[in-house]
């Protein structure tokens, strides 16, 4: 076994993982806000992915332009269906509300399929194809495109979280719904600011992984999962928790492939989420909640 | 008066049933993955086929016969190809069923067809489906050993005796894997790698380094598109300057398109005719059929025929030779079994009690992508 190839594994891995942290951080952002998993979150992936190239391919716009449109459109896809689906349902509970993100999930799969076909498509590169050497491994420009949105991106989130009001009161929310309706704080309206983050984080996490992944009206599933299965991995956390989660899923799964069988990738991905979840369900990095009576 | 009109009605009546007796419809039944994950072959099969009935019933149908075409969509689902094969055979009483798309499905509707004595054409490539040879069971897609051959034949030519596989983990992927295994053994040439991945993974580089330390002369990767797309990038990615093959799966312009013209430079592949049909020679006699489908499928539907529709339009064709012999179910497959040197669209098919598909190697050509181009290894 030679070092290169280590390395060489140790970076697909990580680049793959940031991918992952990125979409588990949309994940993580509305379970702390709602208690509520949104399993449609896969589907704002892929709708800033194929809403991007519909807007450089059909209307032919310059691709800043066409980011900053998908990220709108898909931001206003997760408000109509947080309105839709989720708000008219005034008492559900949790795991219904789960129930129903993952028929929203299939809608808006369906309508993509619908609207833009079964194809797969490719996007261009934000910086071109010239990989780039790190000692004997290689990256490309798009995974430090992805490194830098996930960065700012866990940044932005954790100042939003611990420094603003409406950060705070979304975390309150998360803890006692009731509790913070009764001290003034406007659930309802968190509830909707969450799915319109998440909503755009998500769009955003696909158009920056697009152009290495390539897009089609199903390409959120697998990608949601694997979102997923990183925010579990940390915890939940809309922070760095996730942040690792994301990458150490990325780097097993790489390792696992490189160095056992590569038939068994997602195997490993699915065995670690499963163990995590029996064993540390509150994840790798949180401690133990205790419940006060 | 009364008397006149009611003997006109009587004649009409009579006239109009004769001309119906003399030429009763034939009810073709299809099954097709239309929706579903195997959509990227059921959909244009099923467009296909509904272009080739509305233009033989335009001109009067085949032989004199009008055509009835049921299909019905399986999702690609075992189970429902099942009830629905027997739905086209009990509710709609076709005389040949066309499909299903997938080997899976098509493996579970056999012993139907068999027990109803209808003939099945699928439109699957696995070579489970006609080997051994089941009675009422034909296929128009080439083995997907036919393919494997190929490309060991050019890595023969290029001495590559170390090989690397990367096959994707679904039924195309692992049959190839076998064939592709077997064959290499046979032939002597050496595995050194042998790698998988999922269907919908997006970064293949893990599996790639793992080849490159096996430093193998060649690569075969077998899949359909997005994978061998997303390999090909990778595979610039590590700066690898290893041969690299596809399968006969990404044979169109999409893979092309998904790969660039740049990472995709110098990939070869097995290729139905219809892929390269511009640049076969002028006296090929397949030229005209692959030019004209081509057409036809742009004209009524937008986009390029694919290979796939073209299992659809391999079965029609056959049909349409068998029916000039008699319309019922027995009449059919043992005119099917004796097709000889059908031009079509997969290739030239050449039945026997032996052999149900009836392509042989010249089903594909090899092909090399040129500057976002096919053009034909020779």
């Amino acid at each position: 076994m030679h070092f290169d190839q280590i390395s060489q594994y140790l970076l697909s891995g990580l680049s793959t993982g940031a991918i992952y942290a990125l979409i588990g951080v949309g994940f993580s952002i509305i379970h702390n806000s709602t208690g509520i998993i949104n399993f449609a979150q896969g589907e704002f992936v892929m709708l800033g992915g194929m809403l991007t190239l519909f807007f450089l391919s059909a209307l032919k716009l310059p691709l800043i332009i066409a980011v900053v449109l998908a990220i709108g459109v898909a931001t206003l896809a997760g408000v109509v269906f947080e309105r839709l689906a989720i708000r008219p349902m005034k008492d559900a509970s949790p795991i219904s509300l789960v129930i129903i993100t993952i028929g929203g999930s299939i809608l808006i799969r369906g309508i993509a399929m619908l609207l833009w076909g079964k194809e797969t498509h490719a996007i261009p590169t934000f910086s071109g194809n010239d990989p780039i050497l790190v000692g004997e491994a290689t990256i490309l420009p798009q995974h430090l495109w992805i490194f830098a949105v996930t960065a700012v991106v866990i940044v932005c989130t954790k100042l939003y979280f611990s420094f603003t009001i409406s950060g705070k009161a979304m975390r309150a929310c998360a803890y006692n719904r009731r509790a913070a309706g009764l001290v003034g704080i406007d659930v309802k309206r968190m509830v909707f600011f969450s799915f319109a983050i998440s909503a755009a984080m998500g769009s955003m996490a696909g158009i920056i992984v697009a152009p290495l992944t390539m897009t089609s009206y199903d390409v959120g599933v697998m990608l949601g999962l694997k979102g997923f299965c990183a925010a579990i991995i940390g915890g939940m956390s809309s922070g760095l928790g996730t942040v690792f989660g994301g990458v150490i899923l990325g780097i097993l799964e790489s390792l696992g492939a490189g160095l056992f069988s590569s038939g068994y990738k997602d195997a490993i991905a699915f065995v670690i989420l499963l163990v995590i979840l029996l064993v540390r369900p509150q994840g790798l990095f949180k401690k133990g909640e205790t419940e006060r009576v | 008066m009364k008397r006149i009109v009611t003997l006109a009605a009587v004649l009409v009546t009579l006239f109009v049933a004769t001309t119906v007796m003399a030429a009763d419809p034939v009810r073709i039944g299809a099954l097709f993955a239309v929706t579903g994950p195997a959509s990227f072959l059921g959909e244009p099969e099923k467009n296909t086929l509904e272009m080739l009935v509305k233009e033989a019933n335009a001109k009067g149908g085949i032989g004199g016969h009008k055509v009835e075409l049921v299909v019905y969509d399986t999702q690609g689902d075992v189970t429902k190809a099942v009830q629905l094969a027997n739905k086209l055979i009990k509710n709609d009483k076709v005389s040949v069923i066309v499909g299903p798309s997938t080997t899976g499905e098509t493996m579970a509707v056999i012993p139907v067809a068999e027990k109803e004595k209808v003939p099945l054409i699928s439109c699957a490539a696995g070579i489970k489906i006609t080997d051994p040879v089941k009675k009422w069971v034909f296929k128009t897609p080439a083995n997907d050993h036919v393919a494997a051959e190929k490309i060991l034949i050019q890595a023969t030519k290029l001495k590559q005796k170390n090989l690397a596989i990367i096959t994707v983990s679904d039924g195309f992927g692992s049959s190839g894997r076998e064939q592709l295994k077997a064959l290499a053994g046979e032939k002597g040439f050496k595995i050194v790698a042998d790698e998988v991945y999922g269907p919908k993974d997006t970064d293949m580089t893990a599996q790639l380094t793992k080849i490159k330390a096996a430093k193998p002369d060649a690569i075969i990767c077998w899949g359909t598109n997005p994978g061998p797309a997303i390999i090909a990038r990778n595979i610039k990615q590590l700066g690898m300057k290893v041969p690299l093959y596809m399968s006969h799966g990404v044979a169109s312009k999409k893979f092309i398109e998904l790969a660039g013209a740049d990472a995709a430079e110098g990939i070869m592949l097995p290729a139905g005719r219809l892929t390269v049909y511009d640049k076969l020679q002028k006296n090929d006699p397949q030229v005209k059929l692959l030019r004209d489908y081509d057409q036809a499928y742009k004209k009524a539907y937008g986009v390029e025929a694919s290979t796939f529709g073209g299992y659809a339009y391999d079965a029609f064709l056959l049909i349409t030779g068998a029916l000039k012999k008699g319309s019922n179910p027995e009449q059919i497959r043992d005119s099917l079994e004796q097709t000889k040197k059908l031009v079509s669209i997969s290739g030239v098919f050449t039945m026997s009690p032996a052999d149900h598909n009836g392509l042989d190697l010249s089903a594909f050509e090899m092909i090399r992508v040129a500057k976002g181009d096919w053009e034909l290894v020779k």
